[in-house]
């Protein structure tokens, strides 16, 4: 055995260290800067998840602020969000589902099986809703505000760290918002 | 005052770490005893004040010291108390305590249990777990310190500890599989410092051999805790996702069965000695990948724990470091004399070669298979998940593979192994596996079902040849089974999991049965055999919970099999929401209720399942850490070192 052979080891390892390397410096271009920040939310007539029948179109995204969340069964990554969003639902904020270039009845499934935290959930099942939304890969998540404008975009999961960078801003489209608070949630009550 | 106290501990055990992989490596290197007798002093002591520092923070947690911001994080005042001290390793900074806990322990095991070997070997190998251990405490204390406080303003209470993880399973099931990681890290000890003394030989072999596969036996009980965790905790039945995070724990039990067989190899025949050290360098590898994947973020997971770039490139630093370092003391130092002639294909050495093949082709899917997502994310390609499929469609066919040898690979000798004498042990074995692969998916199920058939196929084919190997073994008279050696029986059990495990994991996914349906309080279904009454659904309030609950009468033949009881429960503190699953369990079948959301007129969505087999993939891992056991105990180990002390004296 040529001793140049054992040397194959380490060389394939320092490639998978670049790789790693790169991948670690992923996790700050989650915000990528999108062109439709400050733009309203584009228009869309789509049916809804829970409901085939029903037809959604951007006017139902007018009201209270709220974070639209884009996902899918086929995608891990919305499985580990999905506790927090859910958390999150039950701290009173409002969710916007876009079920992307999925099933509903798998969509309804992973519902029944998780928890929904969703107000509803628009059904995009050709994606064509997430290509004008410029999606880049599930998740991504946009803050819209009550009139229906998109405030901010983020592109991977929403965790307790990722939340602390958008709350204020998401508290400011609260308060900003022409109606007033209705609940304060049922936080501690039994 | 605690935490105050754990940091100094934590302190004063990294002093203990930066002198053990100091001087006792320098002793070894320069023939210095006095300093190699460093060695074990100071493992030991790295290893109480660790203990120390541990102790400290789960005394935080029982006192609900919310000032300090690990606990307010992670627990809460409501919580049972035996979930207070599971929360300790229930996110980042404690589990990574814990992981540095368990290597100062198998550094204290090994400076107590090496009497027997020589002083400048005892000397590298506590060398190399210090600097493992001094990396690691670094990395706790600079980027994840579980002890620091929030002060002036602490919180009055605590935001609780994941419901999920408040569970039997989650106590015991990241120690056990820790104590796998952390204990490759000694058969890695052991093969670098065989490499830095030029001592790569037989007797190396040996004494890795013990602690090599009790890292093993403890890998495996870890791997299944946590199958058996998902499947009753998560709510739908599954017990293997191929997610991210059990990959990483199932790369390093395989290369680590690679490695175990290996070293069987290296010890009786002294073959395969480079790529056995190999073997034992990417075991701990993979062990501590599957940390860096965790921890950093690169991988998104059900597992994961909030990412954060610096702690991932500090672990990547020390991946670098350890797995680099190692990877070019190999390449500098491994030998380049093969000794690969001195053995036919047919013979014991050419199956476990070929075991070793398949396992480490297994593990590079696996491999593969996880980082392949990264490769895409790295250049800007679109993101994807590989799932199941792309697994399913390379591990089935492998992992058959694999099995399909062991028998026939036990059974053979070393050297070569005449092939008219193999096959005429195993035509009665073929003859009973083909009847039993088409017996049973026909009695079972009624129809044929080829996959089922092949796992049985291959099975029944594993246990029919280690049986003829035994009886061989012991020339048809059983009474001398015990006389056999415990490690040749503990091989024999282990095989035997494999089959059970094998004939378990291709069972449940083919004859399952799964119904999931509408039903209100009175309401019946009927899934296979089984007949589920929903009989009342009402409230409950547990501890930190209030839930859901519905009672489900569960008959066969009208005869009632069980009263079963399945909840939705709500955490309070943190609102979420969680599934817990009603099992019947029984060795042939599980009955598995779950109750989805709760629909609009009191009915409820729920699923049903009758899971096959399903106990037979646990029992199987039972079966092999008890086999693991049995070989750690086998007294061969011991009595070649009082055949030396006695040589010695």
């Amino acid at each position: 055995m040529n001793r140049l052979v054992l040397f194959v080891p380490v060389l394939i390892f320092l490639a998978l260290g670049i790789l790693f390397f790169a991948g670690i410096g992923r996790e700050n271009k989650e915000v990528l800067p999108s062109p439709l920040i400050n733009k309203p939310f584009p228009n869309f007539i789509l049916t809804q998840v829970e409901e085939g029948s029903k037809q959604l179109t951007q006017q139902d995204l007018i009201g209270k602020p709220m974070l639209v969340n884009v996902w899918a069964t086929w995608c891990p990554t919305c499985k580990a969000e999905h506790e927090f969003l859910n958390t999150l639902a039950a701290d009173g904020i409002r969710i916007v589902g876009i079920n992307y270039k999925d099933d509903d009845a798998a969509a309804m499934q992973w519902l029944q099986d998780y928890g929904n935290p969703y107000e509803f959930n628009i059904s995009d099942p050709d994606g064509m809703l997430g290509l004008e939304l410029g999606v880049y890969g599930a998740p991504e998540t946009f803050l819209v505000d009550g009139e229906g404008i998109i405030r901010a975009k983020h592109v991977g999961d929403l965790n307790p760290r990722v939340w602390e960078k958008y709350q204020p801003q998401f508290a400011l489209m609260r308060a900003a918002a022409s109606r007033p608070e209705e609940s304060i949630s049922d936080k501690g009550s039994e | 005052m605690a935490a105050e106290y754990g940091q100094i501990a934590l302190l004063i055990a990294l002093a203990f770490a930066a002198v053990q992989s100091v001087l006792p490596l320098y002793g070894a290197q320069t023939g210095r005893v006095w300093l190699m007798q460093y060695a074990r002093p100071m493992a030991l002591g790295h290893a109480l004040f660790l203990t120390l520092s541990f102790i400290a923070l789960v005394y935080c947690f029982v006192t609900d010291d919310f000032s300090v911001a690990y606990v307010a994080n992670n627990s809460n005042s409501l919580l049972p108390t035996q979930f207070k001290v599971s929360a300790v390793w229930g996110a980042h900074e404690g589990s990574l305590l814990l992981w540095v806990l368990m290597l100062g322990l198998w550094g204290a095991a090994v400076a107590l249990f090496s009497r027997s070997l020589p002083m400048d070997m005892v000397a590298r190998v506590i060398s190399i777990l210090g600097m493992v251990g001094v990396g690691f405490i670094l990395f706790t204390l600079l980027t994840s310190n579980p002890f620091e406080r929030l002060l002036p303003s602490s919180p009055t209470d605590g935001t609780d500890l994941n419901p999920l993880l408040q569970d039997f399973g989650l106590i015991v099931h990241p120690p056990t599989l820790y104590m796998g990681y952390v204990g490759f890290s000694v058969a890695f000890a052991f093969a670098l410092a065989a490499l830095l003394g030029g001592r790569l030989d037989a007797a190396w072999a040996r004494w890795s051999r013990p602690w090599t596969t009790t890292a093993w036996v403890f890998l495996t009980i870890g791997i299944a805790l946590g199958s058996w965790w998902a499947y009753y905790e998560l709510g739908w039945g599954g017990w293997w996702f191929w997610d991210p995070v059990e990959n990483a724990s199932l790369m390093p039990w395989l290369v680590g069965t690679a490695l175990m067989h290996s070293l069987a190899v290296t010890e009786k025949r002294g073959l395969f000695k480079s790529w056995t050290v190999l073997l034992a360098i990417f075991t701990f590898s993979l062990s501590l990948l599957g940390a860096f994947l965790v921890r950093s973020g690169v991988l998104t997971s059900v597992h994961s724990f909030a990412s954060d770039p610096e702690r991932g490139l500090f672990i990547l630093a020390l991946l670098g470091i350890t797995v680099g370092g190692s990877l070019t003391v190999y390449a500098f130092k491994a030998p380049t004399v093969s000794a690969m002639s001195s053995f036919r294909l047919l013979s014991r050495e050419g199956f476990l070669l070929a075991n070793n093949l398949l396992l480490i082709l297994i593990a590079f899917v696996v491999f593969f298979g996880t980082l392949y997502p990264l490769v895409h994310e790295v250049l800007d390609l679109p993101k994807l998940s590989v799932g199941a499929p792309f697994f399913n469609t390379f591990f089935i066919p492998l992992s058959s593979m694999l099995v399909a040898i062991v028998g026939v690979g036990a059974m053979s000798r070393w050297k070569m192994m005449p092939g008219k004498l193999l096959l005429g042990q195993l035509g009665g074995a073929l003859v009973l596996a083909i009847l039993a692969a088409i017996a049973f998916p026909l009695l079972y199920n009624g129809e044929m079902n080829w996959s089922v058939a092949l796992a049985v196929l291959i099975a029944v084919w594993l246990v029919a040849t280690t049986c003829r190997d035994v009886w061989n073994k012991c020339r048809g008279d059983l009474t001398r089974i015990p006389s056999l050696g415990k490690s040749y029986l503990g091989m024999i059990i282990a095989h035997i999991g494999v089959a059970v495990s094998a004939v378990g994991i291709a069972v449940v996914s083919h004859f399952s049965i799964e119904k999931a349906i509408k039903m209100s309080p009175g309401e019946s279904a009927q899934l296979g055999e089984y007949h589920f009454y929903f009989k009342e659904s009402g409230l409950k309030q547990g501890p930190n919970y209030t839930a859901h609950v519905g009672l489900f009468e569960v008959s066969k033949d009208g005869e009632v099999v069980d009263t079963m009881l399945a909840e939705k429960r709500k955490y309070t503190v943190k609102g979420s929401m969680m599934t817990e699953a009603a099992i019947d369990a029984g060795l042939f079948r599980d009955l598995y209720i779950s109750l989805g959301e709760q629909l609009a007129d009191g009915a409820w969505a729920v699923r049903l399942q009758v899971k096959a087999y399903v106990r037979w993939i646990w029992l199987g891992a039972i079966l092999m850490s008890v086999g693991g056991l049995l070989a750690i105990l086998d007294k061969r180990y011991r009595q070649r070192r009082k055949e030396k002390q006695e040589a010695r004296a």
